[in-house]
């Protein structure tokens, strides 16, 4: 049931698409995809060929399944260019978001992949109430990360009035919602959360400024943490999901029932597997969701192991969209962390310490939030190697592994020096990662 | 005579200190001097003990990080001028104190001050050829 055109933005028009027809576009594009991928990337054809199969083999949604996946090593070991199934020249804009091991991953776009990726978040901001007139703030950092440029993007294809604020600044950001009469901010929520509290702090009461929608996404968060939000600025919290190797946010996005994601299949088939065996689970169980692109021409994504642990929610949306909808985000089936919206491996933060000290002392993550604003702290036990009876030796020793952690990690994170054994081993194993986030 | 000093991490918290003493004192070791040096985070306990092979073995056996370093201990007058005159002695050899500490010995009007060198050999034998002998070892623990 399509509503009316007052109430629906022209861009959200596929929103509504019957399931049938949905089901018919999808194969018809995946047949297309998986036929791109095949001809012009050769990773993904050497699988196809071990498995047997070509592109005829797909006959059905279902045969989906035959197919192999891609996981975020094959990002890595192709880097820069290797997935791409369009030539340079076809390409016009590039992105690139943390790799494990310095490297970063490399993510390609056509004219016609940025026309979509625009789409599909227009019609995020549409299904969260936005429409021209609003003004819209983002605070995604403008970069190499998908974030920034890609809300902007859309909130300018929706018509809205964008400012591009960038991350950082908390002091100017508020400003700008005050003095601009800002109606949605866009931003990680525990940024959201950070401007909060800074609000307070200078007596700026946000509950009294025009703002009245934040669409929040980079990291996952929790409806305790969306009730903190709405109760401490009177907005209304929505939840978008993306990631940089399918296309960067507007994967999929909550609509104003805040009942599930709503996911762009008409774009991105979903499908959650179990992490363990790799079996396609049905709708309703929770496992790893992996994401392939049905029309993205620079570099297609083909079963693509996003290790984000969801479950496709059953039945349909109040809202009348026939897209299905997913649950949010609540942990990953592998060990990265989202930082401040950052991605973090706890290898690379032994890459860090192995560049400073030659070999890998005892250490430990621990996780907090002050202020609304995730925390890492590394401990690192002092070993006799790493031992100086100077002050000032120790010190210069912990000014470099400070360094090296900012350097490799991307981001500001506190290091420490522990003493040796201090950090509880189990089975002789220590635990990496100690999480005393509150949500 | 150069003197081997022992020094151990330590993180500036609450009973940090106490752990290691009590170790020591189990065993029956005296801490002959002691000097902490630190930061807002952790700090390095430096000590010279009656016996610094039994010190480190159980210190390290309870987990520390232990590391003996040469310093120099000399004894002087409880008076102006004490300090003074040693440092006096090594001006112009271009040796550096990376650092020091004194105690006084309050019975014999005298103090000791704890050297550590850059280059502790050529500090002693810069010092003995001013006529200034650093106590042995055993000296210092009689004293």
């Amino acid at each position: 049931m399509a509503p009316s055109a007052v109430e629906c933005h022209p861009a959200s028009m596929p929103d509504y698409t019957p399931a049938s027809q949905l089901r018919d576009l999808q194969l018809q594009r995946l047949q297309h995809v998986v036929a791109r991928a095949w001809q012009h990337v050769k990773l993904f054809r050497e699988r196809m060929d071990e498995r047997g199969l070509t592109p005829e083999n797909i006959g059905s949604l279902e045969d989906i399944r035959k197919l192999p996946f891609t996981v975020k090593s094959d990002l890595r070991d192709t880097y820069p260019f290797g997935l791409f199934a369009s030539p340079i020249k076809d390409v016009v804009r590039l992105h690139a978001s943390s790799g494990t091991t310095g490297k970063p991953i490399v993510v390609a776009y056509t004219k016609e992949d940025i026309d979509v990726w625009t789409s599909v978040l227009v019609r995020c901001f549409a299904g969260c109430g936005l429409h021209r007139g609003d003004i819209i703030q983002v605070a995604y950092g403008y970069g190499l990360f998908t974030g920034g440029l890609g809300a902007h993007y859309g909130a300018e294809g929706l018509g809205a009035a964008v400012i591009p604020a960038s991350g950082g600044n908390a002091d100017r950001q508020i400003m700008l919602m005050k003095d601009f009469g800002v109606t949605a901010m866009c931003c990680t929520p525990s940024y959201f959360l950070h401007l909060i509290e800074r609000a307070a702090e200078l007596g700026v009461d946000l509950k009294s400024l025009p703002l009245r929608a934040g669409v929040f996404g980079a990291e996952p968060w929790t409806e305790s943490m969306r009730r903190h939000i709405e109760n401490g600025s009177s907005i209304e919290a929505f939840d978008i999901y993306g990631l940089s190797e399918i296309i960067g946010p507007g994967v999929a996005c909550e609509c104003q029932r805040h009942n599930g994601l709503h996911i762009f299949e008409d774009h991105f088939y979903p499908e959650v597997i179990d992490p363990e065996t790799g079996e396609t689970l049905p709708d309703g169980c929770e496992g790893e969701l992996v994401l392939t692109t049905l029309s993205k021409l620079a570099m297609p994504m083909i079963r693509y192991r996003t290790r984000d642990i969801t479950s496709i929610m059953p039945g349909t949306c109040e809202c009348g969209r026939s897209l299905r909808r997913m649950n949010r985000i609540g942990r990953r089936s592998d060990d990265m962390l989202i930082i401040r919206g950052v991605n973090v491996f706890p290898s690379q933060i032994e890459t860090a310490l192995l560049q400073v000290e030659g070999t890998l002392p005892h250490y430990q993550i621990i996780l907090t939030r002050a202020q609304g604003l995730d925390q890492l702290e590394v401990q690192v036990e002092v070993t006799p190697q790493m031992f100086n009876d100077k002050i000032g030796a120790l010190q210069d020793l912990h000014c470099k592994l400070q360094n090296a952690l900012d350097h490799v990690l991307g981001i500001r994170v506190k290091a420490s020096l522990v003493e040796a054994r201090s950090i509880e081993r189990s089975q002789g194993k220590a635990k990496r990662v100690i999480d005393r986030r509150t949500s | 005579m150069k003197i081997e000093q022992i020094s151990l991490f330590a993180e500036n918290k609450p009973g940090h200190i106490a752990t290691p003493a009590r170790l020591l004192a189990r065993e029956g070791i005296d801490i002959r001097s002691l000097y902490l040096a630190d930061t807002q985070q952790y700090g390095i306990l430096r000590m010279i003990v009656s016996d610094r092979r039994k010190a480190t073995q159980v210190l390290e056996a309870n987990g520390y990080v232990v590391k003996a370093t040469e310093v120099l201990a000399v004894e002087v007058a409880d008076q102006p001028g004490g300090l003074a005159d040693v440092l006096d002695a090594l001006d112009g050899t271009g040796l550096n104190i990376e650092y020091m500490y004194a105690f006084p010995n309050a019975c014999k009007d005298k103090a000791i001050l704890i050297f550590r060198f850059n280059d502790p050999d050529a500090a002693l034998e810069r010092l003995q050829a001013a006529g200034i002998h650093p106590l042995a070892s055993g000296e210092l623990l009689e004293r």
